[in-house]
């Protein structure tokens, strides 16, 4: 499997603090890696690394080119779609008006098709589509959040904690979508999860981050299984 | 172990504060004593420009204390420049009140009006409050103007009265004498100032400023802050203004348009919002720039003023003031490492 | 009878540019959350070079337009050079650069154009009154371009892509960046199209006042109380709050205190409302979680 995303030595911080010191890592092609880690490890400072919305140092490679130093704008443009921490909804606009934000750099006729593919995902957004966005319940806009990271037709796809806050059984009807999308898709994933245990079950590969620095990586199977790395890691 | 590492920095420290508090007097009385210089080396037209820059600063700092440190956005700080320079002009035109009595007069009239303003103001988010302060400075000029009031305040004519001689009959000029009596005036309620806001007060102000939610969760009054420093910030506006009557000897309506509180915005942005030190420089610049502007271009003075606040905004967005922050502090950091360091036996 | 319904539709028709200068200072402040205070210059500025246009004998409509898309360039260039470096600095500050701006563009005005006061021409029929004498050909023109043009706008932020991405930009600039929104550019065509709306106000009321440097001073003031009695997180609101302003100017001053005062009262009027209701009128009060 070729490498879609590759960091060497990715440094990155707030202001005077530095938070990342030197991370290496890769997210395959059509595969789903996840950054486990518990709080203030600097998993969603990453996530935030990747897609130049902090300073950064080091390197990011995505497909052939680097991306470290570009405009976020720009990143995204290349096709990495990021679901934030906070969802990043748009709250005062519709449903709709989400939808459309999220298609807005396509110029391509299928569109429309993807709206509908969208509406067969996460059948409770057509039914809200001219609700203003705010209004929505917690897992409904982590839908909505995901639909329109989607609508990007991204080659990857960054998803911050999509099980913060929601309730176990959304969780699992959304974690249940994402393993439909991965296989139909073909979009590659990097999950953040502070849920081990469902993130682990999703992915191929995992990195476990401890204070901005990568102290375990391998396939998320045999981290799963391994009791001493989950005991003393991942608390269960 | 930490008690004897304490002591050593304890001590130091001990000796910093005590040695802190000795040189304040000392660095105070050597400031006053080069802002009077000026008195004596420089004349006329000139030393009335620096009479005119220490009113200034002294305006500025009014509005600084109201909107640098404790955050109210006052764009109509004029109208309280405008009715202290009137209490004065009307007490010595039509009640020939001496010189220095009517300047406690405007003081106490105008903390009132402060006061007055700030109750309302109390409710208005800052934009809300902006606008009202501008639509005041707007609304001076024509309140002045009403024929209603023509028999006090004198009119679209304004009111004529003189400079005073110096007392004790010191051999000084009338405008040596308004130079040092301006900047007496002001170096007192500078100091006093000074002294309030570096004292707990000042920090609640910047708290009410910064917090306002947390502030006021931890017990502070703010309906009473807040009011209490309008009042001392129109106070102080009002007593420049005063000053400014004097040292003109005259007062019309159209001195104290709009473009006065646009002048004293300015001062407070381009000096350093919250600093002291940066009022004076605030002061100066309103007084002397637009002239240097006129230097450079007779015909188009308003461009090059615009323009150089402008780049002056652009280089300094933090003011004179952020600017010699930036220099000295970490001056002051090295030196208090370097302390900590020598006293840790290092 | 007569009397009170002329000044009611001329404050209606005054109204229509006080909501547009209001519309375009709501415009810009939910962009950038600044209010520019430069904008009235601007706006004057816009007509003298519509005014040049007309003395070379430029048709009224061509110049109109020409105006138009050049102010809005102006006001792109504006945001990019000036503003966007400034970005980071502190909310006083970019108050001092708009004041700084605005006593600028004042004195180029006057500059180039000197002081006299110069008469600016109506494409409509400015003498005998329409309507059954309630009205001139001007005051109905200008109201229809104003309406015209506030529709135009709307229309634009509701349903165009660009539009869209616009409000977005105002609204969430991170989130707008994750959806590959370009913010910056989206900043600069709010102040484009706020210089663009100003223009339009500028040439609709320079017939009216008269063409001079501090033509706009007055009227940035009544547009600012507008967008504020309005809310001014809320364009529907600083337009029918225009509105408001020009009625009660015009029979504040016509029927109160006389042409003198009726600044002061109209500001007056608006404070009083402002006390009972902090937010405007239509403004919506943020709760913010602590």
């Amino acid at each position: 499997m070729t490498a879609l995303l590759e960091a060497k030595g990715l440094t990155a911080g707030y202001d005077q603090t530095a938070v990342l010191h030197g991370l290496d890592f890769v997210v395959e092609e059509g595969g789903i890696t996840t950054l486990l880690g518990a709080n203030g490890a600097g998993k969603t400072t990453t996530l935030r690394a990747i897609c130049g919305m902090i300073r950064t140092g080091g390197e990011i490679r995505f497909g052939a080119e680097r991306i470290d130093g570009r405009a976020t704008e720009d990143i995204v443009r290349r096709g990495i779609a990021h679901v934030p921490d906070g969802r990043g909804t748009f709250m005062e606009m519709t449903v709709e008006e989400n939808f459309r934000l999220g298609a807005y750099i396509r110029r391509d006729p299928e569109v429309a098709a993807d709206f509908e593919r969208m509406f067969a995902y996460f059948p409770r957004l057509k039914q809200r589509y001219r609700q203003q966005a705010g209004t929505l319940s917690g897992g409904e806009q982590q839908m909505l959040a995901i639909a329109r990271a989607l609508l990007l037709r991204p080659r990857l796809l960054l998803l911050d904690e999509p099980s913060f806050g929601l309730a176990p059984l959304v969780v699992q009807e959304i974690f249940g979508i994402m393993q439909r999308i991965r296989e139909k898709q073909g979009v590659s994933i990097l999950l953040v999860e502070q849920n081990a245990n469902l993130a682990l079950e999703l992915a191929d590969r995992a990195y476990l981050l401890e204070t901005g620095r990568i102290v375990i990586a391998g396939p998320a199977a045999e981290i799963r299984q391994d009791e001493a790395i989950r005991r003393s890691y991942l608390g269960y | 172990m930490s008690a004897s590492k304490g002591l050593p920095v304890a001590a130091a420290r001990g000796a910093e504060q005590v040695a802190g508090h000795s040189w304040a007097p000392l660095v105070i009385l050597v400031l006053l004593l080069l802002a009077l210089a000026p008195a004596f080396l420089v004349e006329g037209y000139r030393l009335f420009q620096l009479t005119l820059a220490v009113i200034y600063a002294l305006a500025i700092l009014g509005l600084n204390i109201v909107t640098g440190y404790n955050g109210q956005i006052s764009l109509g700080h004029g109208a309280f420049y405008a009715v202290g320079a009137y209490t004065a002009a009307i007490l010595m035109a039509h009640f020939e009140v001496p010189y220095w009595a009517t300047l406690p007069v405007a003081a106490l009239v105008c903390a009132a009006l402060g006061y007055g303003i700030g109750f309302p103001a109390l409710r208005l988010g800052s934009l809300y409050l902006a606008l009202t302060t501008f639509s005041l400075a707007v609304a001076v000029p024509q309140i002045l103007k009403y024929k209603a009031f023509e028999d006090w305040t004198g009119g679209v004519q304004g009111l004529f009265i003189f400079k005073p001689d110096p007392p004790f009959g010191l051999p000084l000029s009338n405008d040596q004498w308004m130079y040092i009596f301006t900047v007496l005036v002001a170096a007192t309620l500078f100091i006093l100032s000074w002294n309030l806001l570096r004292s707990r007060i000042g920090r609640a102000l910047l708290a009410i400023r910064d917090q306002p939610v947390a502030a006021e969760a931890m017990g502070m009054n703010l309906a009473q802050l807040k009011t209490r420093t309008f009042a001392v910030s129109a106070m102080i506006t009002g007593i420049a203004g005063a000053l400014s009557a004097i040292a003109v000897e005259f007062v019309s309506p159209d001195s104290f348009s709009v473009i006065l509180s646009i002048t004293l915005f300015v001062g407070m942005v381009v000096g350093g919002v919250a600093s002291i030190l940066g009022t004076v420089f605030g002061g100066l610049f309103v007084v002397f720039v637009p002239n240097l502007a006129e230097d450079i271009s007779k015909a188009a003075p308003g461009v090059i003023y615009g323009i150089i606040l402008i780049a002056f905004l652009f280089l300094l967005p933090t003011g004179f003031a952020g600017f010699l922050r930036r220099l000295v502090v970490p001056l002051l950091r090295r030196r208090r490492s370097a302390q900590a360091m020598s006293s840790n036996g290092r | 009878m007569d009397g009170l319904a002329h000044q009611l539709i001329a404050g209606i028709a005054t109204g229509g540019i006080y909501a547009s200068v209001a519309l375009a200072l709501v415009v810009i402040y939910q962009a950038t959350h600044h209010i520019n205070f430069a904008q009235g210059a601007m706006a004057t500025f816009s007509t003298y070079i519509a005014y040049m246009l007309i003395q070379a004998e430029v048709p009224y409509w061509a110049a109109f337009f020409a105006t138009v898309a050049l102010s809005f360039i102006i006001g792109v260039l504006i945001e990019r050079i000036l503003l966007r470096p400034m970005h980071n600095a502190p909310v006083l500050t970019h108050v001092g650069i708009f004041i700084g701006l605005l006593l600028a563009i004042s004195d180029l005005c006057g500059w180039l154009f000197d002081y006299t006061v110069k008469s600016f021409p109506t494409p409509f029929d400015a003498g005998g009154p329409m309507l059954g004498g309630l009205i001139s050909g001007h005051e109905l023109g200008s109201t229809a371009v104003t309406l015209s043009m506030l529709i135009l706008i709307y229309l634009f932020f509701r349903h165009t892509s660009l539009g869209l991405a616009t409000r977005a930009a105002a609204y969430n600039p991170v989130s707008s960046r994750l959806v590959g929104i370009r913010v910056g550019w989206m900043l600069a065509v709010g102040w484009g199209l706020a210089a663009a709306i100003g223009a339009v106000a500028g040439m609709m009321i320079a017939p009216v006042v008269f063409l001079e440097p501090n033509m706009m001073l007055g009227i940035l003031l009544y547009a600012f109380a507008g967008a504020l009695l309005g809310g001014i997180d809320n364009p529907g609101g600083a337009v029918l709050g225009g509105f408001a302003v020009g009625i009660i100017e015009n029979l504040g001053g016509a029927y109160l205190v006389g042409t003198e005062l009726k600044l002061t009262l109209a500001l007056i009027i608006i404070i009083g409302v402002l006390l009972i209701r902090p937010n405007g009128l239509f403004g919506r009060v943020l709760v913010s979680r602590v």
